[in-house]
């Protein structure tokens, strides 16, 4: 048996962020309490090295190394370059919430970047162990940072909720896996597809597993009926915690729906594609409808996020690659909104007080008019309103569907984001038309302010002028599915 | 300049004038706001002249200016049609509206909209171009709405007078209904002729002359008929004919400058000047041509009634106007449309001298309108009154005066027609000259002629007019008298409109009175011999038995004939009805409505319902959220079993 050197440029993103959150993690150690804020550079610095390492390496044409387990594509970089700008962004608008909470600590640094290496990997995975190893580090880093105020019980319970529903969800995407294997006899993307197109596979295993793949995946995703982890995760972790858990793993979820229905399971699509439809108009009718009677707007905008995973699965149960692109656009347009909204939440946020309520936002305008309009255009553009990138998501996904003949579900998901607009304007009106309850001053890091600012406008921006992005989606979609 | 760009000018001119007097009329100031507005209408006027030359030299034209839509193949388009009967309306509307805003200088020179005003009669001379020079209906349409606009804004000029709030409402509101069966015969004619040019719709007109229509379905009617009638409905709300009429009188709470050019000299016309516009398809329908005679004859005397016994100065003149568009929509009905078109002309001429010498008497007695108030101005406004005596001389038709020609050529007409209702026209025509000589020499009698009546200080400060009023007064007196003496020969006898407008052989009167015809004199021998000349002495002589000699006369006749003078004073009861009937019963319907539709079902079910079921549910699916782990996992494990089971349903 000779051992032949895999090529390891495909893998040099991933190998340069374990290599540094390695350095990082011994670094940390001999870092005291008042320097704490080199861990936090050092780890901006990793992201930033891995960003180079994406964008540098970039070829443009699909890669596979490892004989066949590890796939380096256009749209794995695209979304791993997302990915790690959601957790720079992410760091800068928690830096000074976890000082105050001491929380800012090599640990959670640390955490963030093994998370981050799991989405990376589950992003680029062609093979299900590989996919199910990304899936295991994301999964048990969250769950570490979830609990990282050990002394809190509410985040104690949100980890311990999500530790054992995480765990029945990998059971049943074990499950379906290995109904795979046993039908097609692969582990391999490619071979498992191939397996189902000769049509040696027995379709009634096949199906009996997607079921469960689908259940696995779901979960990931946070849609109904898989969705009851994220309200008490969003509320019960640490606000810091929840916009890294709103973000960046859903991004990993997307590549994770691509990787495994799209590439493996294309040819079952008529199958899936019914599943994901009833799953995509429950999410959207309880997402929205529920999010309608919350108080705290965390559990308001966890609702929220489940309508709109409801929303990037009407991409891709549209089934052609337009849907993809246009899940993809939704994908990246919500975590662009997602960042911002919860970026605010931290602002407004101070030593001692979560601005988690949604009273916190009375008045806002008298208070800081310019964090109001931030807000506002967040707002607006989750709401999906025009000259906004949320109005281009919603309407890419929606076109795809019509495209695909589905009149009555995008009439349902109309319905749906209109009662949707309901809450999102409240937050709104309790900015601009109520008198404010609390008038403590706002203050915030310079950095803090200007990101949420560039955040804010380029939500703006992209929905003026989103073509660029459409068309960068539309690109990474068609170069790393041809194959 | 080319003909080309002198059509451009006509309509543009005025336009010009108008944007600029009212968006920058501050900056201009008031006389900078008459200068322009003054320049643009004579632009228009000297412009109209150039091409009347040209026109009678032969150069007619007829194409689009600018092509605004294209669906399939129907095109729409800014187009001019110039023929002499365009011209004609031309000359007549520059000309008035010229004389109009001179006097507005003097007329209007203490009130604080005075750049406005200038700016609105301006648009209006603007939109009433566009009307008269169109090639096709829906440019039309677009000046009669224009038009129908100004007029609206012109009667609520002082917007806080609630009556004249009032009046525009019922002005606009009117000509909705009128406009409406305009809108309804434009939209069957593109259904049927497949344009909206004048020149293709006339060419196809013949060949379904005989077509019907199912309004009910399994009884057809003749399709001419219908289109030519509903036309015909957009022309009784714009000339105010019975029984849309009601609008008129109220639109003289508009200050007078407006009630002679718009609502005497030209709007009005505008119905009267749509149907001649449209003589090749009236032609094709008998019918309708009758009903077009039977409602003129009607307007023509039961208006003339009213004049009689109102004391409002303007209001007189005003269903004098009624009762002579009366005459005009008879004139259409028997086929004499240049007969029409001659009366609109000179009624156009002293209807405005008639108004515009009211206005001097108003302005004089500082805004009074009020008959019983005045008397004896005569030796204070010896001009006024000249030429008011001018204007009722010729509105009754005394020879050689210009009213006498046009009505007497409409009566001549009437009586050779031999369509239904011929007979009643006839009389009604007949017993109005003698209504109309009666009415307007009351009016005379009483203003100017007498003993003062006003209180000492109003007298102590009566004078003529300033020369900004009397000019105009003086220009219009010119064409009141020598205009029916000079038109009707080449007008009315000879081939003066060519092929712009179309009587068929055997048609009516106008053939008839051409054969009978041996020139002015003759004609005006046979005048002062016939019965409507002697009927007009008589309404002279007896407006002058009762209103100079035994003035106690009339309250005796008040006395005796209670009933009709209260259903005169009630002025029919159309008001009346129309407000218990069409207003009282809309906003019993608007209530209706309103509460079961849009209270209950629109708010109560749907807006608030919706919501009350979104927020039920929510509050609902919210309970589903326990907190309790093995709920969660429960849920997803149904979760999967749903999705299972849809596999098997399938399967």
């Amino acid at each position: 048996m000779t051992f032949a050197t895999p090529n390891l440029v495909p893998v040099y993103p991933e190998i340069f962020l374990l290599v540094a959150l390695s350095a990082i993690l011994i670094a940390d150690l001999f870092v005291s309490e008042t320097h704490r804020f080199l861990t936090y550079a050092y780890t901006q610095l990793a992201l930033v090295g891995t960003a180079g390492f994406l964008v540098l390496g970039a070829t443009g044409v699909p890669l596979t190394t490892f004989g066949g387990m590890f796939v380096d594509d256009p749209m794995a970089r695209t979304l791993k370059l997302v990915a790690v700008l959601a957790v720079a962004l992410m760091l800068a608008y928690s830096r000074s919430y976890n000082q105050q909470r001491g929380l800012f600590r090599g640990e959670f640094h640390v955490l963030i970047l093994f998370a981050l290496l799991g989405i990376m990997v589950m992003v680029s995975a062609n093979h299900f162990l590989v996919l199910y190893l990304g899936l295991e580090l994301l999964s048990l880093s969250m769950c570490a940072l979830i609990a990282l105020q050990r002394d809190s019980a509410q985040s104690t319970e949100a980890a311990m909720k999500y530790f054992v529903l995480a765990a029945l969800a990998s059971g049943l995407l074990l499950y379906g896996l290995s109904m795979l294997y046993g039908a097609t006899g692969s582990l391999q993307m490619a071979l498992v597809s191939n397996s189902i197109l000769s049509g040696s596979a027995d379709p009634a295993i096949l199906v009996f597993g997607l079921v469960f793949v689908v259940a696995g995946l779901a979960f990931k995703l946070g849609v109904v009926p898989f969705h009851m982890w994220v309200p008490d995760v969003y509320e019960g972790a640490p606000t810091a915690v929840t916009l890294f858990v709103s973000t960046a793993p859903k991004i990993a979820a997307f590549a994770f729906f691509m990787r495994l229905l799209v590439g493996a399971l294309g040819s079952l699509v008529s199958d899936w594609q019914s599943m994901l439809v009833i799953v995509s108009v429950l999410s959207m009718l309880v997402g929205n409808v529920t999010a309608i009677a919350q108080t705290n707007i965390k559990r308001m905008l966890a609702y929220s996020t489940i309508s709109h995973m409801g929303f990037l699965l009407l991409g891709i149960l549209s089934g052609s690659l337009g849907g993809y692109a246009a899940a993809m656009f939704y994908v990246v347009a919500y975590v662009l909104m997602s960042l911002g909204a919860f970026g605010v939440i931290l602002l407004l946020g101070r030593e001692g007080f979560e601005a988690d309520q949604l009273d916190d936002f009375k008045g806002l305008n008298k208070r800081n008019p310019w964090v109001a309009f931030m807000m506002l255009l967040i707002m607006i553009s989750m709401a999906g309103v025009p000259v906004s990138v949320g109005f281009f998501a919603k309407l890419s996904v929606l076109s795809a569907v019509l495209d695909a003949g589905m009149t009555w579900l995008v009439v349902v998901a109309v319905l749906m984001s209109l009662i949707g607009a309901f809450y999102y304007l409240r937050v709104i009106k309790l900015m601009y038309m109520d008198e404010p309850e609390d008038t403590t001053p706002i203050v915030a890091e310079a950095d803090h302010r200007i990101l949420i600012g560039l955040n804010a406008l380029a939500i703006l921006v992209l929905g003026i002028l989103p073509q660029p992005l459409i068309d960068l989606c539309l690109a990474s979609i068609t170069q790393s599915m041809r194959g | 300049m080319s003909m080309h760009s002198l059509y451009l000018l006509v309509p543009l001119a005025p336009l010009a004038g108008s944007l600029l007097a009212g968006l920058f009329g501050r900056q201009l100031g008031r006389a900078g706001s008459h200068t322009v507005t003054i320049l643009g209408v004579a632009l228009s006027f000297l412009a109209s002249l150039v091409i009347a030359r040209d026109v009678f030299a032969g150069h007619l034209f007829n194409g689009p200016v600018y092509t605004w839509l294209s669906v399939e193949d129907i095109t729409m388009s800014v187009g001019f049609l110039i023929d002499p009967l365009t011209v004609t309306m031309m000359l007549v509307v520059t000309f008035v509206s010229l004389m109009v805003h001179i006097y507005t200088i003097g007329y209007m020179e203490e009130d604080p909209g005075y750049q406005r005003f200038f700016s609105y009669i301006s648009l209006f001379t603007f939109s009433m171009l566009m009307l008269v020079m169109a090639n096709n209906f829906l440019q039309l349409f677009f000046g009669w709405e224009a038009v129908g606009l100004v007029s609206y804004l012109l009667i609520g000029f002082w917007y806080t007078r609630p009556t004249a709030i009032y009046a525009n409402l019922k002005a606009f509101l009117v000509n909705r209904v009128g406009d409406l069966g305009f809108l309804l015969g434009i939209g069957l004619i593109l259904a049927h002729f497949g344009s909206l040019d004048y020149a293709t719709v006339f060419e196809r007109a013949p060949l379904v002359a005989h077509d019907t229509i199912e309004l009910v379905s399994g009884s057809p009617v003749s399709l001419m008929t219908v289109v030519c009638i509903l036309l015909f409905i957009g022309a009784m709300g714009k000339s105010a004919q019975m029984p849309l009429h009601v609008w008129l009188p109220d639109s003289m709470e508009g200050p007078t400058p407006i009630s002679a050019l718009i609502h005497a000299a030209t709007m009005v016309t505008a119905g009267i000047f749509m149907v001649s516009r449209m003589s090749p398809l009236f032609e094709l329908s008998e019918t309708a041509r009758s009903v077009v005679l039977v409602i003129g004859a009607s307007t023509a005397l039961f208006m003339a009634f009213l004049g009689i016994i109102q004391n409002d100065i303007k209001r007189v003149v005003a269903y004098s106007t009624l009762s002579q568009l009366g005459y005009m929509t008879v004139a259409l009905g028997a086929s004499a449309y240049p007969v029409a078109i001659f009366h609109l002309g000179t009624h156009a001429f002293f209807k405005a001298l008639l108004f515009l010498g009211a206005g001097s008497v108003i302005h004089a007695m500082h805004h009074e309108q009020d008959m019983r108030n005045m008397g004896g101005l005569r030796k204070y406004m010896p001009i006024t009154y000249v030429t008011a005596l001018i204007g009722s001389l010729a509105l009754s038709g005394i020879p050689p005066f210009a009213g006498f020609f046009s009505k007497d050529a409409i009566i001549e007409a009437v009586q050779a027609s031999s369509l239904p209702g011929a007979g009643y026209a006839t009389f009604a025509v007949m017993a109005g000259v003698f209504v109309t000589a009666f009415y307007s020499f009351r009016m005379l009698f009483m203003t100017f002629h007498g003993k003062p009546r006003m209180d000492e200080h109003t007298r102590e400060h009566l004078h003529e007019s300033p020369w900004v009023i009397t000019l105009p007064l003086i220009l219009l007196a010119i064409p009141s008298v020598v205009a029916g003496y000079m038109a009707i020969d080449p007008m009315v006898m000879g081939n003066y409109f060519g092929n712009a407008i179309t009587v068929l052989p055997g048609n009516g009167g106008l053939h008839v009175l051409r054969e009978e015809w041996h020139g002015v004199g003759a004609f005006m021998a046979h005048g002062v011999t016939a019965l409507p000349f002697w009927l007009a002495i008589a309404g002279i002589a007896c407006a002058a038995a009762f209103y100079l000699k035994w003035t106690g006369v009339p309250d005796i006749f008040m006395a005796r004939l209670r009933g009709l003078y209260t259903l005169l004073d009630n002025k029919y009861y159309f008001d009346r009805f129309n407000e218990i009937v069409f207003a009282g019963g809309a906003r019993e319907v608007g209530t209706g409505l309103w509460r079961v539709g849009d209270m209950r079902l629109i708010d109560g079910v749907m807006v608030n319902g919706s919501a009350n079921l979104v927020g039920r549910l929510s509050a609902r699916l919210r309970r589903v959220q326990t907190g309790y782990i093995y709920h969660y996992a429960f849920i997803m494990i149904f979760g999967v079993f749903i999705l299972m089971s849809l596999w098997f349903v399938k399967a």
